[in-house]
């Protein structure tokens, strides 16, 4: 099957290993948080404050928070935005990413 | 020491660069601050430096148009004359005795603070989508239409196989066809305008014959990718539990209600839709610009009616490329020449002024068709979140409006919480005046993003580097 790497012909650098709570996941250099977990079959990463819901992206450009993640430790990052790095602990956040 | 005038551009999409590269060729000493890694903004978004897309192109349509942009770009920054910023998150521009003060928040962290001091500014800060709410469109795996098309055209990444893409507006067309060349299926494409419509406003539309062309192409990409296109159709509900796993769509009568007993599911780990879009008008609000309905209000030289400050592109109103494209290089003239001490002269900048004239009313002609079904709201059932960072639902907003007497936008926010969260009401505003019956209101937000609390306690320091000055 035809993919958008095949489409624009990106050749990127070695995979890296980053984890989501605990699994490890590869990653390519360039790909942000969300591309990395999409690429792996995650769409969702985070539970909601009142109804613990599963959210993932939405808009994809910063601007509806609903992707945030927690990554090294740090809540509430918009996977939409940052990129990963090779190590990267990535943790599914559950409520306000305070609690636990 | 005499310095050259110095501008401010905010925003590296089409009207920001081409305001950037119009000031420069005069003369003029420009800063281009943006929040990306690279230029071109959302419609000009590139793949990540780090993924060595050897053909970017495959996700873009007018390519030479950037290859020009992007070139005129990299020759100014190499003379000295731009600086461009990438990283930088600008929340809020200060004007205080004639000068400007740019307040950015640095890298996706968005913790450091930066400061960029001008004479005058453009804004460029362009859109973001609209999408109105369905009972399911929570669910992970249904994302904006436009969401779908940055994750695809920045990270090369899509969210499954399968695909349905519906709403109404022209964003649409690239995001369906763009998703199926990237190899997904795309089940349907499911747009809510009539197209009979299209041909009632024949006059407008054939004053365009390249607008009508690029339609053209696209129906035809549509055809070789055999896309079902359904019209006249409407989302009624994505199912699903721990993510999206099909969709019920819906024929519309003329009124714009659905049709009972139309119903039928497409199966899809993908739901990309929108409603149209809104322009980013934070940083005018906040300088205090005057807005002509939901954009910045500009005249024939693209100037608010804030001294030293200009707006071009999607914040004066939704347009595309092309248009943006001529506001900002008319923005970029007339400011030149005021920074220069010029009057500006309009015979400068004819050519764009004519085209941004002739696509202005060819959109106006648009904006009427790609209107949302007429009767949306009736889907949107009482246990259907509408806000979706505070959680508040349909049925919450009608009670505050129907038992608590609630009026406009803000008395339901107090009431509910609909618009207090993380996102300030962007994503649920329209659809929240919509349930509530009452009037899009600016969102007057201080700040364009969430500032954290030690930088705004330190903004406006001087610095020891300020001081010397």
């Amino acid at each position: 099957m035809r993919t958008p790497v095949d489409l624009a012909a990106a050749r990127p650098g070695p995979a890296f290993t980053v984890t989501l709570d605990g699994r490890e996941i590869e990653a390519f250099p360039g790909q942000t948080v969300a591309a990395a977990l999409w690429a792996a079959g995650v769409t969702s990463w985070r539970t909601t404050r009142v109804e613990g819901r599963p959210r993932g992206i939405f808009c994809g450009i910063g601007v509806c928070f609903d992707c945030l993640v927690t990554v090294n430790d740090r809540p509430n990052q918009r996977a939409c935005l940052v990129p990963a790095r090779p190590g990267d602990a990535i943790r599914t956040q559950d409520g306000t990413g305070h609690d636990d | 020491m005499t310095e050259r005038p110095h501008l401010a551009v905010i925003g590296a999409g089409p009207a920001g660069l081409a305001a950037t590269v119009a000031a420069a060729a005069r003369g003029v000493r420009v800063t281009l601050i943006d929040s990306a890694a690279e230029a071109g903004g959302q419609f000009y978004r590139q793949p990540a430096a780090a993924l060595r897309a050897r053909r970017p192109q495959a996700l873009h349509h007018q390519w030479r148009t950037w290859e020009r942009l992007r070139d005129a770009l990299a020759g100014q920054v190499e003379s000295g004359r731009v600086m461009h910023l990438t990283d930088h998150h600008a929340w809020l521009v200060e004007r205080q005795s004639g000068r400007f003060t740019v307040h950015a928040l640095l890298g996706p962290e968005q913790e450091e603070p930066a400061v960029v001091h001008a004479d005058a500014t453009v804004l460029a800060t362009g859109g973001y989508e609209k999408v109105l709410p369905f009972p399911g469109w929570t669910l992970p795996g249904v994302v904006t239409a436009g969401g779908a098309q940055a994750m695809l055209k920045g990270a090369l990444a899509v969210s499954g196989p399968t695909a349905v893409v519906a709403g109404t507006g022209p964003l649409l067309l690239p995001v369906a066809t763009g998703l199926a060349a990237a190899g997904v299926k795309v089940a349907a494409l499911v747009e809510s305008a009539d197209p009979r419509d299209f041909v009632r406003r024949t006059r407008a539309l054939a004053a365009q014959p390249g607008k009508v062309g690029e339609g053209a192409r696209y129906a035809a990409r549509l055809l070789r990718h055999r896309v079902r296109t359904l019209v006249r159709h409407t989302v009624v509900e994505a199912h699903g539990t721990g993510r999206i796993e099909a969709v019920t769509v819906a024929a519309l009568d003329g009124a714009g209600r659905v049709r009972p007993g139309t119903e039928r599911r497409i199966p899809c780990d993908t739901l990309a839709v929108g409603h149209g879009m809104l322009p980013h008008t934070d940083l005018a609000e906040t300088l205090g610009c005057r807005l002509d309905g939901p954009g910045v209000d500009v005249d024939g030289d693209q100037r608010t009616d804030v001294p030293g400050v200009w707006a071009a592109g999607e914040t004066t109103g939704i347009g595309g490329a092309a248009l943006a494209l001529a506001e900002g290089h008319i923005a970029g003239c007339s400011a030149a020449a005021r920074l220069n001490g010029a009057a500006p002269d309009p015979h400068a900048w004819a050519a764009a002024a004519k085209s941004r004239n002739g696509l202005r009313e060819f959109f106006a002609a648009l904006d009427p068709v790609y209107a949302p079904p007429a009767h949306w709201a009736e889907q949107v059932t009482d246990d259907t979140v509408v806000c979706r960072c505070e959680e508040v639902t349909g049925g919450a907003i009608r009670e505050a409006v129907a038992d608590l007497g609630a009026g406009d936008l803000r008395t339901v926010k107090l009431l509910t919480r609909a618009g207090m969260g993380w996102c300030q009401g962007r994503v649920c505003g329209p659809a929240v005046a919509g349930l509530a019956g009452c009037g899009e209101t600016p969102g007057r937000r201080p700040f364009a993003r969430p500032v954290p609390l030690g930088v705004l306690a330190r903004a406006g320091e001087p610095k020891p580097s300020d001081a010397a000055q």
